[in-house]
């Protein structure tokens, strides 16, 4: 392991940048340059730690010596090099599509916004590269925090509400991550992430393990699994660019790299599978995936109907865990790079419609395709990626999942994967039709539409683009980086 | 240096008296200097304390005889980790609050006695530091007294009538648990014939079977836990602590309460030691026990409150159960836990209250409702708020995190884990009581719009709150500092002294 | 019963100071005059020095006083009768305080008793 600072840099940059934020606040310009400015040096950060992990090394650097446990730490590994990526990527496309969404709508306490943004991100990066669980939970719970300003953003009664039911999950998240990293450290002394795990090692009964497992899964209720999703649609309340952050970015995400690194690197592929985890995560991500996908089937409300999506598509990743095989881990991991790119791109979309036709259902969306082009067929493009159509991403990631079913011969997998996508044009196709091919009964309804400012479509294009990018060069370098994730979380004894 | 630094503990105890009488004098002549002496007297204190914190890290101890006279005959003063730790967290909380009163006083004192008022506040400083550094139990209790009638002075002092009706309350009470003390004292003194705590603590193991000294544990305990404010014992604190001049209230919360707990687990682990009380008369169990109905009860009476000043109290009355937890728990990682919550709680507490009088000082404000959209006028006390209000939830990296982190594990390595799960409830309750009010401040529609804007309260209030703030977050961060003193003092108490 | 008598005979101090404190308690808890409660604290405060006092004696001791030719061969232990001074003077400063608190709430609310307090807060 390197030690670096690349990894501590990466984390002060967004700080710093919050900082400067609340400095800047009055001078709406410069402060929304500052955004933009550390959201680009910090991809560069990122970037420039990328040859390091491609070739199998690692970065990593201890701050301070905290608690009995572990230290704040910091390690980048190909799997946090994948999230970091999502991150700092999405972050820079998510800050350029922020400023055009909040100046549009001329919304309020667009400082505040931004500054809470910011320390988000910081927090969801030390996520990513954290060493080990106490690190993790550190930034975790900053994360919870600091995302509620954000979700509570219009301040309106019904907001409140969803923020009090946001934190009511997410706290108690937290407190049951923070009882499994306590039990983890009196059974074995350490909590430092281990490529194929350090459970093992600790001789304690199988039932206390598995008790244990479900205490992290509680922790991991940011993946949204049901029956504890509730929060995640709640949170729509949010303003557009941070529905799109929660769903594709920080929160969300941080769940399901959150189970995939317990699995992996605390418990370990033959331990999960000794003691039967598998199976508890398949039956938990089947159920999500499919309730989710029949719950988006009855939303009107756009961003609801993208948010029970999310809620399916982060079990997939989940359920490519469940598999303990090579082809569904991969699949699993790479799914999170592309899901993320795909959704923020369906969710700039809807944020793209509310600021250029103010409609937020779907069934007021009858034909603004006319009015709005670029949104309507990128909304297209995002949506059959989801649905695993090619040539997007997110077929590469379904086949994955689907090989890895059969390898780990859990055909009733496979089963799940195909109805799920079945499930997925059920609700996607409407959305496509309603906004392109169907007239409104009304020809002057379209008059007030007018197609989004063209600093809110780059984002949305960028994020289509790289979605098609990623369907013919996966490798690039998602897979590659992947391959090195799955043999860490493995080492031998995958099917 | 060392004998310069050997006859400092007295210096402890005589320079607050001497402020006290000097700030007396000079202030009947000339108001305006008694504050001036209270702010020198309190500020040299905390610079010695820092000393003598320095010099006890390594292990040492530091004896002084009063007069020369060894024990049993004379009274000795005994810095080690334990007491200096809580030495500097107490002082740095007076100096804090001093500061703090310079203004902040006239809100409830008038004028007239504001001479009184900081003559007290020097004698009550002397009271909580004799308390922390005798050796003698005797000693204690006096020292107990003094800084028990100065607190029920201060209490009762403000301009609100309330005040004296909670004062008094409270020197009922007090005085109840004194009676209890001294008599357990006395019996401790039948039993063996020395009031010294070293001595104490090598004579008593030979009686320990004896209903004396059951008797002597009975009483004291009780004793103290109503000074503690433990629940059930806890009834005068609400009153007290809502009624009383915001001043007052910020230095009896975090100094008063801690010194009080300090002297409990002191005579616990170093006069009975922990042999006694987890096998010749365990009461570990009992202690968790009813610690863990305080850290709930407390919280569900804190989410009941309209009361920003009486929210605090219940909250308070709550974090002495976790302080209680560590003594129920009674292991190295618990009891670290518990000698970290004296001063976490100190400072997060101490912040709190000097933001919830600031509010009043500057809007009158002291129902939580009206906090309505304060963020907007009072943009960095409610920030200020927030933080401390986080680290009382317990979220890292600030130092309330921290403090709680050491005593769920304490609880999982001893095989506590129903207790370790209520410790986890806790925070939760606490994270209802305190984001009523974050929420109100922040995202509520600004309330009595008449008053206008920019209410920030003046900058001898607003420094020593910016100051806990940030401590709450560094001391977090850093944790591994006090740590270095906080663990071996632990360890000492275990192992007896 | 002959074993009881023996027993009061023997501790009978003890036993009248601990009724004292019952007493001083009782009144503390139960009189609803503020004045009254004051001096149930004394009393208990005294029941208190009085057992302190009662277990320094010494069978056939005399005063603890030293004479020319050294000291005489028996005396009361003197320590708890030094603590208990001090102890005196810390009633004596309680007792001041709480009257003094007694006298501000009669000034404010022409009431001394507790249910009359009760009644004016109700009010209030």
């Amino acid at each position: 392991m390197i030690p670096g600072i690349l990894p501590l840099l990466a984390i002060t940059i967004p700080l710093a940048a919050a900082g400067l934020i609340i400095a800047t606040g009055r001078h709406m310009n410069l402060r929304d340059s500052v955004t933009l400015g550390a959201a680009a040096s910090m991809v560069m950060v990122v970037l420039a730690m990328l040859p390091e992990i491609l070739a199998g090394g690692r970065i990593g650097i201890t701050l301070v010596p905290l608690l009995p446990g572990g230290d704040l730490a910091l390690r980048v590994d190909a799997l946090g090099m994948i999230f970091g990526l999502v991150a700092s990527i999405l972050w820079l496309l998510n800050s350029l599509y922020s400023i055009g969404y909040m100046r549009a709508l001329k919304e309020h306490d667009q400082t505040r916004f931004y500054f809470c943004f910011a320390i988000a991100i910081a927090a969801a990066i030390g996520i990513a590269f954290s060493a080990n669980l106490v690190t993790l939970y550190v930034f975790y719970e900053v994360l919870t925090l600091i995302t509620y300003p954000l979700v509570v953003h219009v301040g309106t009664p019904e907001a409140m509400q969803a923020g009090r039911k946001y934190l009511a999950y997410l706290l108690g998240g937290g407190i049951c991550l923070l009882a499994a990293t306590i039990l983890t450290y009196t059974l074995t002394g350490t909590t430092e992430f281990i490529p194929g795990g350090f459970l093992a090692g600790a001789g304690a009964a199988a039932l206390s393990l598995q008790v244990i497992f479900l205490l992290y899964l509680g922790g991991f209720v940011k993946a949204a699994w049901m029956p504890f999703h509730a929060w995640l649609p709640a949170a729509m309340v949010a303003p557009t660019p941070v529905s799109a952050f929660l769903h594709a970015v920080a929160v969300v995400t941080a769940g399901v790299f959150g189970v995939v690194r317990v699995a992996g690197w605390v418990y370990g592929v033959d331990l999960m599978a000794d003691l039967g985890l598998g199976v508890l995560l398949a039956v938990i991500a089947s159920f999500t995936i499919i309730t989710a996908s029949l719950f988006a089937l009855a939303q009107d409300n756009l961003k609801r109907r993208l948010a029970y999506s999310t809620v399916a598509q982060l079990s997939y990743i989940l359920l490519g865990v469940s598999m303990l095989s090579t082809a569904g881990l991969t699949g699993a991991v790479i799914h999170i790079p592309f899901h993320a790119f795909q959704k923020i791109a369906l969710f700039f979309c809807a944020g793209a419609v509310i600021v250029g036709a103010g409609r937020e259902n779907i069934s007021d969306m009858k034909g603004i395709g006319r009015k709005m082009p670029v949104t309507a067929v990128m909304c297209a493009a995002a949506a059959a990626g989801i649905c695993g159509l090619p040539p997007f991403c997110g077929l590469v990631s379904k086949v994955y999942l689907s090989i890895g079913a059969v390898q780990a011969g859990e055909l009733a997998l496979l089963g799940v994967i195909i109805v799920s996508a079945v499930l997925n044009v059920a609700y996607f196709f409407p959305i496509i039709h309603t906004m392109i091919i169907a007239r409104p009964s009304d020809d002057r309804a379209l008059d007030t539409v007018t197609e989004a400012p063209l600093i809110m479509l780059v984002p949305i294009i960028l994020a289509v683009t790289a979605s098609v990018a990623f369907f013919f060069f996966p490798a690039v370098p998602f897979l590659d980086l992947a391959e090195i994730a799955i043999a860490d979380m493995s080492g031998a004894g995958l099917p | 240096m060392n004998a310069v630094i050997s006859q400092l503990p007295p210096l402890l105890i005589v320079v607050p008296i001497l402020g006290a009488l000097l700030a007396l004098l000079l202030g009947k002549w000339k108001r305006s200097f008694a504050y001036p002496i209270t702010l020198a007297m309190i500020g040299f204190q905390f610079a010695v304390s820092l000393v003598l914190m320095e010099s006890v890290m390594d292990g040492e101890v530091i004896h002084y005889y009063l007069g020369g006279w060894p024990p049993p005959l004379g009274i000795e003063l005994v810095i080690d980790s334990f007491n200096s730790f809580v030495l500097v967290v107490i002082l740095a909380l007076a100096l804090l609050t001093a500061v703090w009163a310079r203004e902040g006083a006239d809100l409830d004192i008038v004028p007239e006695k504001r001479v009184s008022f900081f003559v007290v506040f020097q004698l009550l400083v002397t009271g909580l530091c004799g308390m922390a550094v005798t050796g003698d139990l005797f000693n204690l209790y006096v020292f107990l007294e003094i800084s028990s009638i100065a607190a029920y002075t201060l209490v009762a002092a403000g301009r609100n009538p309330r005040s004296l009706i909670a004062g008094f309350n409270y020197l009922i009470l007090g005085s109840i648990a004194a009676g209890f003390i001294v008599l357990g004292i006395g019996y401790l003194y039948i039993a063996t014939g020395t009031l010294n705590m070293g001595e104490l603590a090598v004579m008593l193991p030979a009686h320990y079977g004896q209903a004396t000294v059951y008797a002597a544990f009975l009483f004291m305990m009780i004793g103290f836990s109503i000074k503690v404010a433990f629940f059930p014992l806890h009834l005068w604190l609400p009153d007290a602590y809502t009624e009383a001049p915001a001043a007052v209230t910020i230095l009896i919360a975090t100094a008063t309460s801690k010194v009080t707990a300090y002297a409990m687990l002191r005579v616990i682990f170093s006069v009975f030691t922990l042999q006694y009380v987890t096998e010749s008369f365990p009461v570990t169990e009992l202690v968790l026990i009813i610690a863990a109905v305080a850290i709930i009860a407390g919280a569900v009476l804190a989410i009941a409150q309209d009361n920003l000043k009486r929210m605090l109290a219940y909250s308070s009355i709550s974090q002495m159960g976790y302080i209680m937890f560590a003594l129920g728990v009674a292991n190295q990682a618990a009891l670290a836990g518990g000698i970290l919550h004296i001063m976490a709680h100190a400072v997060m507490k101490g912040c709190l209250f000097m933001v919830a009088g600031m509010i009043i000082y500057r809007t009158g404000f002291t129902a939580i409702r009206q906090l309505s959209g304060l963020s907007r006028r009072m943009p960095v006390a409610c920030a200020a708020f927030a933080l401390a209000g986080a680290s009382m939830i317990g979220i890292p990296p600030t130092i309330g995190f921290m403090s709680k982190y050491y005593l769920v594990l304490g609880a999982v390595v001893a095989g506590e884990y129903l207790a370790a799960a209520v410790l986890l409830a806790g925070s939760l309750l606490a994270a209802v009581y305190i984001w009523k009010v974050i929420e109100v401040m922040y995202f509520g529609d600004v309330h009595d719009e008449d008053l206008g804007g920019g209410l920030e309260a003046p900058v001898s209030m607003m420094v020593p709150v910016i100051i806990l703030a940030a401590s709450c977050l560094l001391l977090g961060i850093f944790v591994e500092l006090p740590l270095e003193v906080v663990g071996p003092a632990a360890a000492m108490l275990l192992g007896g002294d | 019963m002959e074993n009881l008598l023996a027993f009061i005979a023997t501790r009978y101090i003890y036993i009248m100071t601990i009724i004292l404190m019952m007493i001083g308690l009782y009144a503390l808890i139960a009189k609803k005059n503020l004045v009254k409660k004051v001096i149930g604290l004394n009393i208990f405060q005294t029941a208190i020095f009085l057992f302190y006092i009662s277990f320094s004696d010494v069978d056939g001791g005399t005063a603890p006083i030293f004479l020319p030719d050294g000291v005489s061969a028996t005396y009361v232990n003197p320590i708890p009768h030094v603590l208990i001074l001090t102890a005196i003077v810390v009633g004596l400063a309680i007792t001041a305080v709480a009257l003094a608190i007694v006298v501000g709430i009669y000034e404010e609310y022409q009431v001394t008793g507790e249910d009359g307090l009760q009644e004016v807060m109700k009010r209030q």
